[in-house]
């Protein structure tokens, strides 16, 4: 705080500020998302809406078109997506992950899988896993938990709980913690034996990847933490990479329709929504 | 498991196809008896002095790093705190993977004619009002006395109960806790052994 202090006046802390500017960080978001390279293999630069490197213990979110194909990928092995997922007319219609492996009949999500919200309708298709170890029973941590195990779980500490993040970024969408249900965990996997009890089986190798369809206009939330029952004692979560890019919804034509039965009652419930609400 | 009239503070039994709440005061016991047999019960709970704190599936689950409830399983919010402990449990195991049924998830799972059908959501939505609770309060609940198995492949399902007529389980509450029930209505699965029948909710201290 002397004179000699490059900030001590507002012109010198414009330049201090400015001088900021183009410093790169290994997560962070790329902004226009068109200037991402190299392009996902097939997909028009152009059409990319977001480009983003999550860090572990970070999180974000984004408002996105129906139709958009969002790509989140485990760059070096230990990342852990825990994604909730809004309509984005009405956030109070979200991701019902009982109903999404109650009526497809299946716990564990692969390519496929439709999430489905609350009122009977598709959120969201995965079209593509690479990985396919992910989990829909165990949900994200807790600041409680966290302290548990780590010796803190705020937002602002070393080892931040996934729902202290989810609910952050919950709040930018207008939101709040009643707003913040269970979600699903993508790249570590768990499986349930007969009596119940839960088997961690980790995560696939680095450069994994998962594609979520948008099948209506969402809120996205993700919060990059570690899962809860990941067993190592220290904190430890990697890089998550997310890219999406705008495209048209599942075709009238593509078999994701007619899976199944409830899958085609699902589709057609979503069609009648857009339909009267005046979404193409 | 026996209450004598001193200890009961209410005892009510909840009509077939009807909803029920109540707060249960810390150490106080929640006892409910499946009257008719194989009749689900779903529930969620709430922190009674800040309904913002909720039943939480998933920590619940991955606190115990068990898919079942039975004795001994702490009922964990969504801040991972406990609301209420599982004291005993005269069936073996509950569910809480499933879900409410809706009368939106039923056109889905039978089909657009069960759309008039009664369900548990309209059951929650209605009680919790009373409360203040709205859509944005309902969130992944349990099943007493529902079986939910869930196969190798990840198959899963609600398959026929495990529970018999005067089958009971105990809870006891941690924190002071809004219970809110909905005696399930569902017919076009087993969960009711198709037939929904009444159940008894006693609190005792």
């Amino acid at each position: 705080m002397t004179e000699d202090s490059s900030t001590a006046t507002t012109l010198g802390a414009r330049e201090h500020a400015r001088a900021q500017g183009g410093a790169r960080a290994e997560a962070m978001p790329t902004l226009p998302a068109s200037s991402w390279a190299p392009p996902p293999d097939g997909v028009d630069p152009a059409t990319l809406t977001w480009a983003e490197t999550v860090a572990g213990g970070g999180y974000t979110s984004k408002l996105i078109s129906r139709g958009s194909t969002v790509r989140l990928t485990d760059v070096a092995g230990d990342a852990c997506a825990h994604l909730l997922l809004f309509n984005a007319d009405q956030s109070w219609e979200r991701l019902n992950v009982a109903d999404t492996v109650k009526v497809l009949w299946q716990a564990y999500l692969g390519t496929g899988h439709l999430l489905l919200s609350d009122q009977g309708r598709v959120l969201a298709s995965i079209v593509a896993d690479t990985s396919v170890r992910h989990d829909a029973l165990c949900g994200t941590s807790s600041r409680l938990r966290n302290e548990g195990r780590y010796g803190d779980g705020a937002a602002q500490g070393p080892s931040p709980a996934g729902r202290e993040l989810q609910v952050l970024a919950a709040a930018k969408h207008g939101m709040a913690g009643r707003d913040v249900g269970p979600g699903l965990s993508f790249f570590k996997g768990v499986r349930a034996e007969s009596d119940g009890a839960l088997t961690w089986i980790g995560a696939a190798p680095a450069g994994s990847f998962v594609e979520l369809r948008a099948e209506m206009p969402l809120v996205v939330v993700i919060a990059n933490v570690p899962h809860p029952l990941d067993p190592r004692p220290e904190y430890t979560c990697s890089t998550l990479e997310v890219l999406a890019w705008s495209g048209p919804g599942t075709a009238a034509s593509d078999p994701l329709r007619t899976a199944s039965p409830e899958a085609e009652r699902a589709f057609l419930n979503t069609d009648d929504y857009l339909a009267a609400r005046g979404i193409r | 498991m026996t209450e004598t009239l001193d200890d009961v503070i209410s005892d009510h039994v909840v009509a077939a196809r009807a909803p029920w709440s109540a707060v249960v005061r810390a150490g106080e016991l929640l006892t409910i008896v499946d009257l008719g047999g194989n009749q689900a019960v779903d529930c969620l709970l709430y922190n009674a002095a800040d309904t913002a704190e909720r039943y939480s599936a998933p920590d619940t689950i991955a606190g115990q790093g068990n898919l079942f409830l039975s004795t001994g399983s702490r009922l964990r919010s969504g801040l991972g705190r406990v609301l209420m402990t599982v004291v005993s449990d005269e069936v073996g195991r509950h569910d809480t993977i499933g879900g409410a049924c809706s009368k939106e998830s039923n056109t889905l799972r039978y089909g657009h004619h069960t759309k008039y059908q009664h369900a548990c959501v309209e059951n929650f939505l209605a009680e919790g009002s009373r409360w203040g609770l709205t859509k944005r309060d309902l969130v992944s609940n349990i099943n007493w006395y529902m079986n939910v198995p869930v196969d190798p492949d990840g198959s899963l399902g609600i398959v026929d109960g495990l529970s018999a007529p005067g089958l009971r389980v105990a809870l006891r509450a941690e924190l002071d806790t809004l219970v809110l029930v909905s005696n399930c209505p569902q017919v076009n699965n087993p969960c009711n052994g198709f037939d929904p029948t009444p159940v008894r909710m006693i609190i005792t201290r």
